[in-house]
């Protein structure tokens, strides 16, 4: 039985649209704090794709870092090593640096404090700003986002996903992730 | 010895890593991949993850070797596992029931992971056979076997400098007999697809099934690694040769030593690899072991990752599976 169900949410200039207003919201935020000189930090896989036009619209001058936290999940004992991770690379000295850390979906905010525990691992950051473009129900842990694209109430069992990153589309799922058959972030996010 | 499939879980992943044979391009790949990830960790301030946080690793060593058990012991570190040194001398009666012993109270400790060296053939897969269903074996040299972890930190290293194993022309050199890491590497190479594996040795030190292994055999240094785009060159097993396999060291340097001059014949970009530790003046001139060609060095720092790679995935399949 297929009780999978997919929604696309929103799309390409949707998308784009979303991605300008965020890009505003970051500028006055970093005016507010006094901070001229951030680095942006995007997590694998979606999140990257996200911080990649984030970086480029901000204009930030700092290459641009990701991380990829599969060696910093608390759920390894529970789910195992997956193969394709992604070497993480954060091109810039984290040492008293204020940082933008970018996802794609902020679900339960387990992603968000294993990459604050990886970024920890590589200096002490003088402050760290969450953007995700996408926060959804579920939390498990008090963490929130300081800039988010879009908020949204999903039922028990509705996931959302980002596919990329040419185009950039949202979509929410209904069934179970064995049926969807991939393998993106949703569980964990 | 046992059956290849020990290695794995049900659904394929690696519970233990005794022996290259048995397992497939995409496993092999897999470890490739994973230690590619975890090169990076070595290169950070601080040189660490929380992976394997609280799972004890033991180092169970019957044969001596500082350099291997060191590396395990750093990939065991950066990944945050706990780790037990433990330096046995084999006696020559009653070794099953002697290793045995050692295990059960060694799992009485609740170790999640063995890491064994052991003088004779099959040691690890023993263990393994006997180990309780959550503990993993790793291989790290059993007598003339097998050294799958050396063989794939030396796949790596190819990878790295070359890219593909198809086109590429491998040469293995020297004590191929006594050698558990010249089988390995044959086994790898082959199973990566590589176009052509060499192995040149005197014929004394080639052991009699070597063909079958899907070699091209060559007794001449020179005429072995022409054209070649890697030249892996052996320890002359001094410890393990008994009786008047070789006339002399200096006679061997002589036909089978690795220098500037001889490698001419080798491609120009050709790499030179060794497993370490390094007889100078008898496998290879110094000038060639510290020259530009040599990689010798890489082979060691790649080895933390490649075994960072292989503890994460035998004790991450431990976990039950998918999601």
């Amino acid at each position: 039985m297929n009780t999978h169900t997919k929604t696309t949410y929103l799309q390409d200039d949707a998308i784009d649209a979303l991605l300008e207003q965020m890009g505003d919201r970051i500028r006055s935020l970093l005016r507010e704090r006094a901070i001229d000189d951030p680095a942006m930090i995007g997590i694998h896989t979606g999140g990257a794709w996200v911080a990649e036009r984030l970086h480029r619209r901000l204009g930030i001058g700092l290459p641009l870092g990701t991380l990829d936290i599969s060696f910093y999940r608390d759920d390894f004992t529970r789910i195992g090593m997956n193969p394709e991770v992604k070497p993480s690379r954060i091109p810039f000295e984290v040492e008293q640096r204020h940082i933008v850390l970018v996802d794609d979906v902020l679900h339960t905010g387990r992603t968000i404090r294993a990459a604050m525990n990886e970024i920890f691992d590589y200096g002490r950051p003088a402050s760290i700003m969450l953007v995700a473009l996408a926060e959804r129900s579920g939390r498990e842990l008090p963490i929130q986002p300081d800039v988010a694209g879009v908020h949204m109430p999903l039922l028990p069992g509705q996931h959302i996903t980002l596919t990329g990153p040419d185009p950039l589309c949202l979509t929410i799922h209904r069934g179970s992730r064995k049926e969807r058959g991939d393998a993106s972030e949703a569980e964990t996010a | 010895m046992s059956r290849p499939d020990i290695q794995l879980q049900p659904d394929g992943r690696l519970r233990h890593f005794l022996t290259i044979d048995g397992l497939g391009r995409d496993l092999l790949t897999d470890i490739l991949d994973t230690a590619e990830s975890f090169t990076g960790v070595s290169e950070r301030i601080i040189k660490k993850v929380p992976l394997l946080r609280g799972k004890v690793i033991c180092n169970l060593f019957f044969e001596n070797s500082t350099r291997t058990r060191t590396t395990f012991e750093v990939a065991a570190k950066r990944l945050s596992a706990d780790v037990l040194n433990l330096n046995i001398s084999t006696s020559a009666t009653a070794k099953g029931e002697t290793l045995l012993d050692t295990l059960r109270n060694l799992e009485a400790m609740h170790v999640d992971m063995f890491v064994v060296r052991h003088a004779d053939s099959g040691a690890a897969h023993f263990i393994a056979r006997h180990a309780a269903p959550h503990v993993s074996v790793i291989n790290a040299g059993d007598g003339r076997h097998a050294h799958p972890t050396q063989a794939m930190l030396d796949m790596f290293t190819i990878r790295r400098h070359k890219g593909e194993f198809t086109g590429l022309r491998v040469a293995i050199v020297g004590d191929i007999l006594h050698s558990r890491v010249a089988r390995s590497q044959i086994l790898a190479l082959n199973t990566l697809g590589t176009s052509e594996v060499r192995v040149i040795a005197p014929r004394t030190l080639l052991p009699a099934d070597c063909r079958s292994l899907g070699v091209h055999i060559f007794h001449d240094l020179e005429e072995g690694i022409r054209d070649v785009d890697v030249v892996i060159m052996l320890r002359l097993q001094k410890e393990r040769m008994r009786g008047a396999l070789l006339p002399s060291e200096h006679e061997y340097f002589q036909l089978y030593g690795l220098t500037e001059e001889r490698l001419q014949a080798a491609r120009p970009d050709a790499i030179v690899m060794h497993p370490g530790p390094i007889n100078r003046g008898v496998e290879m001139d110094s000038q060639v072991a510290d020259g530009p060609r040599s990689v010798i060095l890489q082979q060691v720092s790649f080895g933390i990752a490649v075994r960072m790679a292989v503890m994460s995935m035998a004790l991450g399949s431990q976990a039950g599976g998918g999601e």
